[in-house]
């Protein structure tokens, strides 16, 4: 898959804080990553870390008490937050989509699934409620379910269908980029096999890009072309599938990495990571992984590590002292 | 791993500590209850002001409420604040003294509702099955029978009823709601892993109960009785008015019930009939503000908290960046 | 009848349950005639042994969780036996045995949210079961043996986090304290159903390696789960179940590596392995999973089989033992 130069979205220096009368949480501190047509890029850490935080600021999304803080997210050159109202409808849907973890809450349950998809295309575009009909068939034969079943309701489907639905309703408007958030977390393993081979399928034949969020390492290493790890809104480490998952370099990937007992690899008794996630109302000075890195010394506790390039690769980076660079040093503001 | 036997790092189990700490919880608790929640600072003023003057009346007022004193209808005046009656009887006196009536029916009446209420309620959802049934079709029958009609019914049928007896017509007629909303939020706790693991523990289904249900209730309790009481203080005026009351005893509704009689309003006598109303509206309001604040309590999302302002002005000082930036 | 025990096998020496032939059935209605039902678990045996773990693997609706809080006496078998330590302990006129078994079975939740009451803090958690089996501690002893017990699952200090409220904790501190929970009330064998799903990734090892500690000292477990990398890391033993019924079952390792019957085959497939893109041939027809009902004949998987055969929708396959610790219910093995 030849990955064009341009990139496709932008996420620029982006923070989002959440504002409580006990402080600003910045759930999302300042992370840019890029986004290339047809790239699968996926974004991993744990809860807490701020990928879905991200992932909803790309469609500008948030209420309060959340708050795009500072930064840009350019898509094909264009700022989506200083879009209107106006600009922004037309802009969601049509060229990013959204699919969530659990279809049971994106799905309407009083509406049949065929309204649900008419509903998308007559809001977007400008053709007959019958042509909407056809198109939304169109949809569920691609995802591998019957068109007889656009007269049901989302209760009468498995967890599984469910799920399709909720694809085929992303991919109705043929976006340019789909943003999934956990999309197979809910579902066994069976049916989640199932699904992300069609993904698979459907993405060669489409061509959209997928940024897919999750915390199965495993799984993101079979779709992803590059992965992101992130942890206490921060971006801890970038580069490609391969890299992260047997290169690793930040000592938090590297746990994360270990944290995966495999079915056929030989048994060793794992340790995980110690400690618990980062209060983000309570973050210390140097870098926030501090408190559970076996690494950490005086410095890592003074100064935040800047996210640096460490190979030759301009989108191979990592954030943490103890990792050497071995080129030009690309500082992203602390 | 070793084993902590020093016995310093125990906690001491003495009484008087545990005394202490319960102190300490109670303000912090109390601290966390009035920060940033208006409704609480405002609602607890009034209620408690009102509270507080018809408990301390003989300090406030050295006027028998229930003898002549002045001139009939005379307006407010330095020497009477509320004015007089048309029988001449002080109606400042009268508010104080006829608010302990008044306050002790309707506090009454909401401490009988609100156990009531709970008893059928957590029992209904705790046990589930025949019992749940049989609880839930009597609350159904309680819950669609005309309230005020069966009062002045019941009323009429026992001739001119005391404080005590309206007291206890409004406690068992009014607990059928709330034992409603005990019992769904029963069930939702029910089926909860730690009620599970109490009872594969060997827990009994009393303790059960008492010890893991009901504390989660708390704020419904509260909720509930606050409002239980809203209702009957508007409801015993409402009975008094008629004259349905006992009209030899002063509270805010017999106080109504004379005005209306001695016909104040034609006579513009307005003292007789504002000043009772008034009180009534005031400490309905008080309590409502009060039933808002323990929502808000237990649902921070409805908090109205000072972040929100903070929250409005960061996001019109970043969209203002961003306009420019764009210009 | 009964499988895994060998017939010249002695009567086991350690604690051990031993659950035969188990069925369950739940009503679909409520009605007084004609009432419909469903089988949640079908003919289901196997044993738990003191200082092992039994994992249990399956999909939703295998009935695995059902089985678990079978175990625990939560639902009452419709038919079949749980033997603890060869007495029935569904057996009514023995109510001696029925408090000894409520003691030594416990059960710690998927959920560590809901498993631990807001309204408590930890150390009257942990005081209460402790009260309630041994009514004479007194309270210094008490206090000693609630801090022993939170140290035991690797929560310190011990004595803050006794004063604190589950709120405070993190997901995987309150998991540890529901441990503590069961080992309060004496557990010897702790159904542990799916315990680490809903915690972070790096915090699951660390529950699975406390609990793995915990087998040391005699604890036996029974571990729920849909996911057979952590089964196999953490169980000796592993038994596949399919819509209610063991399709499966022996040593780990055995059936991971070399699963026989085309279910576990399947599930085996499924499991994304670290950055390697397989190439999956179809291994299952798509069709829903069955409602089985008691009038249900033959092999759940017939529907979904590619390699089914006439004789699996007449009735269930016995059972073959493949080796000494692998055995499998299909027809592709009756010898």
């Amino acid at each position: 898959m030849s990955i064009s130069k341009q990139p496709l979205l932008q996420i620029k220096d982006v923070c989002v804080d959440y504002v409580t009368d006990n402080g600003n949480a910045r759930a999302v501190n300042h992370v840019s990553l890029d986004i290339h047509p047809g790239e699968t890029v996926g974004l991993a850490g744990e809860s807490g870390c701020g990928k879905s935080t991200l992932a909803f600021a790309i469609s500008n999304l948030h209420n309060a008490p959340a708050l795009i803080s500072h930064g840009e997210i350019l898509f094909e050159g264009r700022d989506i937050l200083k879009m209107d109202d106006e600009q922004l409808r037309a802009f969601r849907w049509n060229e990013t989509a959204m699919v969530f973890q659990s279809a049971m809450n994106s799905l309407n349950p009083v509406i049949t699934i065929g309204d649900q998809l008419v509903d998308v295309v007559l809001a977007h575009k400008d053709v007959t409620p019958a042509e909407a009909y056809a198109k939304g068939e169109e949809l569920l034969q691609v995802v591998g379910i019957h068109p007889s079943r656009m007269k049901s309701y989302p209760h009468q489907l498995s967890g599984g269908m469910r799920q399709r639905v909720v694809i085929a309703i992303a991919l109705i408007l043929r976006p340019k980029l789909i943003i999934m958030d956990e999309p197979t977390t809910a579902l066994d393993v069976v049916v989640e096999r199932d699904i992300m081979d069609e993904l698979f399928q459907l993405k060669d034949k489409f061509g959209f890009a997928i940024l897919f969020i999750s915390h199965d390492l495993g799984l993101m290493g079979e779709i992803a072309d590059r992965i992101g790890i992130m942890y206490a809104g921060k971006l801890v480490e970038l580069g490609t599938a391969d890299e992260i998952l047997h290169k690793a370099q930040h000592p938090y990937t590297k746990g994360l990495v270990r944290s995966f007992p495999t079915i056929h690899g030989p048994k060793v008794r794992l340790e995980g990571i110690p400690g618990n996630p980062l209060n983000l109302l309570e973050t210390p000075e140097g870098c926030y992984f501090q408190a559970r890195c076996s690494l950490c010394d005086s410095e890592c506790i003074n100064n935040m590590p800047p996210l640096i390039q460490t190979q030759t690769e301009p989108s191979r980076l990592v954030a943490c002292h103890k990792v050497q660079p071995t080129s030009v040093r690309v500082e992203m503001p602390a | 791993m070793t084993i902590a036997t020093d016995l310093t790092q125990l906690s001491p189990v003495k009484t008087e500590s545990r005394f202490m700490n319960f102190l300490k919880k109670l303000k912090d608790n109390l601290a966390r209850y009035y920060k940033g929640n208006p409704a609480a600072i405002i609602g607890s003023a009034i209620v408690g002001t009102i509270i507080v003057a018809c408990l301390a009346a003989p300090l406030l007022t050295d006027k028998d409420p229930n003898r002549r004193v002045a001139r009939g209808h005379q307006p407010p005046s330095a020497e009477l604040w509320f004015g007089s009656t048309r029988a001449g009887k002080d109606i400042f006196s009268q508010v104080l003294y006829g608010g302990r009536s008044s306050l002790t029916v309707a506090f009454t009446a909401a401490a009988i509702a609100t156990i009531v209420s709970l008893l059928v309620g957590v029992t209904s959802g705790y046990m589930g099955g025949k019992v749940d049934e049989v609880m839930m079709a009597i609350t159904n029958i309680v819950l669609v029978l005309p309230g005020i009609p069966l009062l002045i019914i019941l009323a009429a049928l026992l001739g001119e009823v005391g404080p005590v007896v309206i007291a206890m017509l409004l406690g068992f007629t009014g607990w059928a709601w709330g034992a409603r909303v005990m019992r769904s939020q029963t069930l939702a706790i029910r089926n909860k892993e730690f009620i599970i693991a109490a009872e594969v523990m060997g827990e009994s289904k009393w303790r059960i109960i008492t010890v893991e249900i009901i504390p989660n209730l708390i704020s419904l309790v509260a909720g509930g009785f606050v409002g239980t009481t809203l209702y009957a203080i508007g409801a015993q005026a409402g009975l008094e008015f008629l004259g349905l009351g006992d009209a030899s005893v002063v509270s805010w509704g017999t106080m109504l019930y004379w005005a209306q009689s001695s016909a104040a309003f034609i006579v513009g006598a307005w003292w007789d009939f504002v000043v009772p109303g008034a009180v009534i509206a005031l400490m309905g309001a008080g309590l409502a503000l009060l039933n808002i604040s323990i929502d808000q309590v237990s649902n921070p999302k409805l908090r109205t908290g000072a972040y929100i302002k903070i929250w409005k002005r960061m996001k019109a000082d970043v969209d203002a960046k961003r306009r420019g930036a764009k210009a | 009848m009964s499988v895994q025990r060998q017939q010249d096998e002695p009567i086991i020496e350690k604690p051990s349950i031993y659950v035969e032939d188990l069925v369950i059935d739940f009503a679909l209605d409520s009605a007084m005639f004609n009432k419909k039902y469903m089988r949640a678990v079908n003919e289901v045996s196997f044993i738990l042994k003191a200082g092992e773990a039994l994992a249990v693997v399956g999909e939703s609706g295998s009935g695995k969780s059902t089985c678990a809080r079978a175990l625990c006496r939560l639902y009452e078998p419709t038919s079949g036996k749980i033997y603890m330590q060869d007495v029935d302990v569904n057996d009514k006129k023995n109510k001696l045995s029925q408090r000894q078994y409520a003691k030594e079975v416990q059960m710690i939740f998927q959920d560590p949210f809901g498993s631990l009451n807001t309204v408590h803090n930890i150390r009257h958690h942990l005081a209460r079961p402790l009260k309630i089996h041994h009514p004479h501690m007194s309270g210094d002893e008490l206090e000693q043996r609630v801090i022993e017990l939170i140290e035991r699952v690797g929560l310190s200090p011990a004595k803050q986090t006794a004063d604190k409220y589950p709120h405070e904790l993190s997901g995987g501190q309150r998991q540890r304290v529901a441990i503590a929970r069961a080992l309060a009330v004496g557990a010897k064998f702790i159904l542990a159903d799916e315990p680490i799903s809903m915690l972070d990734v790096s915090i699951r090892l660390g529950i699975l390696n406390l609990m793995a500690d915990m087998k040391k000292d005699g604890i036996g477990f029974l571990y729920i789960t849909h996911d057979i990398a952590t089964a196999r890391y953490f169980a000796e033993r592993t038994a596949v179940m399919y819509v209610g019924h063991m399709v499966e079952w022996g040593n780990s390792d055995s059936v991971t590596q070399n699963p026989q019957h085309p279910y576990t085959q399947l599930l085996i497939s499924a499991v994304p392995e670290a950055g390697i893109r397989k190439e999956r041939k179809a291994m299952a027809k798509k069709a829903d999973i069955p409602l089985w009902k008691p009038e249900s004949k033959g092999c759940p998987f017939a529907e979904r089989c590619l390699q089914v055969k006439p004789e699996c929708s007449q009735a269930m396959p016995p059972v073959t033992q493949l080796a000494e610790d692998h055995f499998v219910r299909c027809y592709l093995y009756e010898n």
